[in-house]
């Protein structure tokens, strides 16, 4: 299996916020979900621009996963909880 | 993912944008469908949540267990049997059991209400005779999380493991699963209408 790449936004305090929180949230490709509803889902959790959204949507489409958020674990399983009432399949994890 | 182009013709206008939403005309039959469908996921996702009578039941129990329930733990640690309930409530790590269920024992069950309440919204706005549906954003996103759930179910049931091309937009009359493959497709293309409607 391979290691999707890791497109780990830098938060606004830093390099050094993200060596302190080393946890990411990977959504997984599934049969079911409509690009356009996955691109939504970015755009309207995460507050990403429909370029990055729909950039995080064909990472998941065509390499299987892609990582969509990066921070402290508690954000993380927040941000999995949130994609999960929306029907993504996600999942948290170490970025490492 | 899957992805739908180009026009299915006029059984399936779906939704249009609206001032503040979206709305939508639908037919007696397709608001019976949507609603039976969505009642059934409904149904299934409340199956062993706590209702009234745990409530009380925890309450007279003792304050502890009653103050679990009003913060939404429940003592779920495992991913579900039914396999439609297993992909409605997800593992969180893929390779940590434990972490799994100290996250589902956090979030499983306000995860299924927020499910339920998504189908609510269904049904209060979706009249069963049909017709005009007008519906507020929140409605609408309501509606997009409910159909979703709906298309995850029937993926379950039908066992749809691949993304559906353009052959099985027709499927086969004869295939036993052809009526809710049908069902299925459409509320694909209902789903990316209201998703177009929204953005």
């Amino acid at each position: 299996m391979s290691v999707a790449p890791v497109e780990v936004e830098k938060p606004e305090t830093g390099q050094q916020a993200v060596l302190d929180s080393p946890w990411v949230t990977i959504v997984w490709n599934d049969p079911v979900n409509l690009m356009t509803y996955v691109t939504y889902v970015f755009q309207t959790v995460f507050g990403y621009a429909k370029p990055k959204a729909e950039k995080l949507m064909l990472d998941v489409h065509h390499k299987g996963k892609a990582v969509v958020s990066s921070g402290a674990r508690e954000a993380m399983e927040r941000d999995a909880e949130t994609l999960h009432g929306y029907g993504l399949w996600a999942t948290v994890s170490h970025d490492s | 993912m899957t992805e739908y182009a180009g026009d299915e013709g006029e059984a399936v206008a779906g939704f249009r944008a609206a001032p503040g939403g979206a709305t939508a005309r639908f037919a007696a039959a397709q608001a019976a469908i949507i609603r039976d469908l969505v009642s059934q996921v409904a149904e299934l996702v409340a199956t062993d949540m706590p209702d009234s009578s745990d409530a009380e039941a925890a309450a007279a129990g003792g304050a502890v267990a009653d103050l679990a329930l009003q913060l939404g733990v429940s003592d779920a640690t495992e991913l579900p049997d039914d396999p439609v309930l297993a992909r409605l409530l997800p593992d969180a790590y893929s390779d940590d059991p434990d972490a799994s269920g100290e996250f589902r024992k956090y979030t499983e069950q306000g995860l299924r209400s927020a499910k339920v309440a998504a189908a609510q919204t269904v049904l209060a706005t979706l009249p069963p005779s049909g017709g005009k549906v007008r519906l507020s954003e929140p409605e609408a996103q309501a509606w997009l999380r409910s159909l979703n759930d709906v298309r995850l179910a029937l993926s379950v049931r039908l066992g749809i493991t691949e993304e559906l091309g353009q052959q099985e937009a027709a499927p086969d009359p004869d295939d036993p699963r052809s009526a809710y493959l049908w069902v299925y497709q459409w509320l694909a293309i209902l789903q990316e209408s209201l998703v177009e409607a929204l953005t």
